[in-house]
């Protein structure tokens, strides 16, 4: 885009690195002057919310490996050290725990973000797919991390959910038993599994480089779903966005302390304050919450290898957006059924989240299924059709039209689409 | 790319190329093997095979759990009434078919692996509806034979290898 300054160093020092390296320059045309669509509103934020997350699990996971001890013998006590006896242990520990929480509440906001504006769309499917590979290790990442304290949660868990690789026709027992190194689940998965937890949250933070590179060549999608034209369409990333972030971070901070600070163990699961106990499973095991739909959608088939098929289904399914979706019109705002669809989808996953915390029998079994029905129903069938029989509202010329309202001189008929749909 | 390699006599330049190429795919798929099988049970979990179990104090009715290669066993020391239920049962009622002569050759003992065959949890003995076992994690229903008769557990409770030495012990494993 032009208009915006490019970076000349001018202290000596900047300009020998820029010379040899040119990372300031990188830098500066990435979050300094890079050109923003001047609507972005809040839901924007959750990115840069994201990006902080991951730095603070990083660095509060590597404190807890400094007094976290990965033998099944040790690992629960090594935690209750941690807990009672390790300076701020404990708040290392919360802060990680519920930190994990608190990713997964800035992941799935910054997906439906994505998913109510279109975002997933040309010219963006690459970073759409990305992201889906950021949202797939950080499921791996935190599952393993709720491995390693041992408890009874922690053990059965681990348990059920390699399990489900059991279901594989002919070879799943083998998978299992290589997948544990042992026939059950013990020290040689624990082992495993920290070595993991370790180096994938590292791999996560590859791929966001990638997510950025990626955004940063189309540039960032925006409420209207138009892409920017002129420079007026846009705001330069500093000061405009940066104290737009930063802001959105200092309210969500608040957020993440009431949890450490007042309700650390609300998310958290009384059995997992007891050892791992291989000889006996507490009577309601229940997942993490993040992934409580999916759980319940894996509940919801009564076959072994159906239901562990239309789990990973669920999961892998938000990869296809960009091609179920037939609409050529990215944003919600324009799209008076599919706005409808969007928040349907949304309470259909919240719903299911609930019943796959509850206990399964009686009412809730029926609600799973009808539940799981819709939720592929929304994807595979009203996704699709939409586009074809959903008439959009008019959209603005521009983004700046958008934001200031049309110059008067510029009310067309031809910001309304002739074509609401695509070509092909 | 240059000029002087476009001729039509193989050159050093494509011998040099396959072979290269050829010792590699077979050195990448030579180093790969040790990464998988170094995942697989190792020389202590394989040796830790063979448990024996004193059951001369079990009494009718009551369920021991042993663990057995880390996982749970179930020996049950089945009532009379258990086993008259197990072996009335018709075939034709189970979703995996398996006499209860076949699974408990001596039929006062039921020795079964305490893994449900849904995902690996461990059932509690004594309940459900068939007073045998239930799956507290998705609702699987056992019989006094650990045989599925409810529930998205695919199969039976599996039965490890056993031996009776005499009267009051068993060997598992
Ligand atoms: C995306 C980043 C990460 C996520 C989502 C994550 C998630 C989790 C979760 C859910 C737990 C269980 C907490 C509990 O209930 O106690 C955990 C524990 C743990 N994590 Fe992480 N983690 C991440 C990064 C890391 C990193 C980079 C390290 C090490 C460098 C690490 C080291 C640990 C350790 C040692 C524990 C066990 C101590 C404990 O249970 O509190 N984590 N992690
Ligand atoms: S693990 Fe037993 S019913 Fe699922």
């Amino acid at each position: 885009m032009s208009g915006h300054p490019t970076y000349v160093p001018t202290h000596p020092a900047a300009q020998w690195l820029e010379r040899r390296l040119p990372i300031l320059g990188l830098l500066h045309s990435s979050f300094v002057v890079f050109p923003n669509p001047r609507n972005l509103n809040y839901w924007w934020t959750f990115g840069g919310i994201l990006s902080f997350m991951l730095a603070a699990q990083i660095a509060t996971g590597v404190v807890l490996v400094m007094h976290y001890t990965p033998q099944a013998s040790l690992a629960f006590a090594s935690v209750e050290h941690i807990m009672r006896d390790v300076n701020y242990g404990w708040l290392f520990r919360y802060a990680h725990a519920n930190g994990a929480s608190m990713f997964f509440v800035a992941l799935y906001i910054h997906m439906f973000r994505g998913m109510y504006y279109g975002s997933y769309k040309e010219p963006r499917e690459v970073l759409w797919l990305l992201g889906i590979l950021i949202y797939l290790l950080t499921i791996a990442t935190a599952f393993m991390g709720y491995v390693l304290p041992w408890g009874q949660m922690s053990f059965w868990g681990a348990t059920v959910i390699t399990s489900l690789f059991s279901a594989v026709p002919f070879v799943g027992d083998s998978i299992t038993t290589w997948l544990w190194g042992g026939y059950a689940v013990d020290n040689a998965t624990l082992n495993r599994f920290f070595s993991l937890h370790y180096l994938l949250p590292f791999m996560i933070a590859g791929v966001v480089v990638l997510h950025i590179w990626a955004l940063h060549v189309p540039g960032s999608n925006n409420p209207t779903g138009l892409e920017p034209k002129t420079a007026k369409d846009t705001l330069p990333f500093h000061p405009y966005f940066t104290v737009k972030d930063g802001f959105a971070l200092a309210c969500f901070l608040i957020f993440f302390s009431w949890f450490i600070f007042y309700v650390p163990n609300y998310l958290n699961h009384a059995d997992n304050y007891i050892e791992a106990n291989p000889l006996q499973t507490p009577a309601h095991i229940v997942p993490e919450w993040y992934y409580l739909p999916f759980y319940a959608i894996l509940r919801s088939i009564p076959s072994k290898l159906g239901g562990t098929i239309a789990m990973f289904a669920a999961v892998l399914i938000f990869a296809f957006l960009p091609w179920l979706d037939s609409s050529r019109i990215k944003s919600a705002v324009y799209r008076p059924l599919y706005k409808i669809a969007f928040w349907a989808f949304v309470v259909c996953a919240v719903l299911l989240g609930y019943v796959g915390a509850q206990p399964p029998e009686g009412v809730y079994v029926l609600a799973a299924r009808l539940l799981t029905a819709y939720y592929f129903l929304h994807f595979l069938v009203i996704l699709p059709l939409l586009g074809i029989y959903e008439k959009p509202r008019p959209l603005p010329a521009s983004i700046a039209d958008s934001v200031l309202g049309p110059p008067k001189e510029a009310i067309h008929a031809d910001a309304n689409p002739a074509h609401p749909r695509k070509s092909g | 790319m240059v000029a002087s390699t476009i001729t039509d006599e193989p050159t050093r330049r494509d011998f040099l190329f396959i072979a290269t190429g050829a010792v590699g795919v077979v050195g990448a798929a030579a180093a790969v093997w040790p990464f998988l099988s170094q995942m697989s049970p190792d020389a202590t979990t394989l040796a830790a095979a063979s448990i024996e179990v004193d059951i001369g104090n079990i009494a009718p009715g009551q369920i021991v759990t042993v663990k057995w290669r880390g996982k749970p066993v179930f020996i049950s020391h089945r009532t009379p009434a258990e086993i008259e239920a197990a072996r009335a049962t018709p075939l034709s009622e189970l979703p995996d078919p398996a006499t209860d002569e076949s699974r408990a050759p001596n039929p006062e003992w039921l020795i079964v692996v305490g893994i449900c065959t849904h995902l690996g949890c461990v059932p509690i003995g004594n309940e459900g509806p068939y007073n045998g076992y239930f799956c507290p994690c998705h609702g699987s229903v056992y019989d006094a034979s650990g045989r599925i008769r409810q529930g998205p557990a695919p199969s039976n409770l599996a039965i490890p290898p056993y031996k009776f030495a005499g009267d009051a012990k068993v060997t598992i494993g």
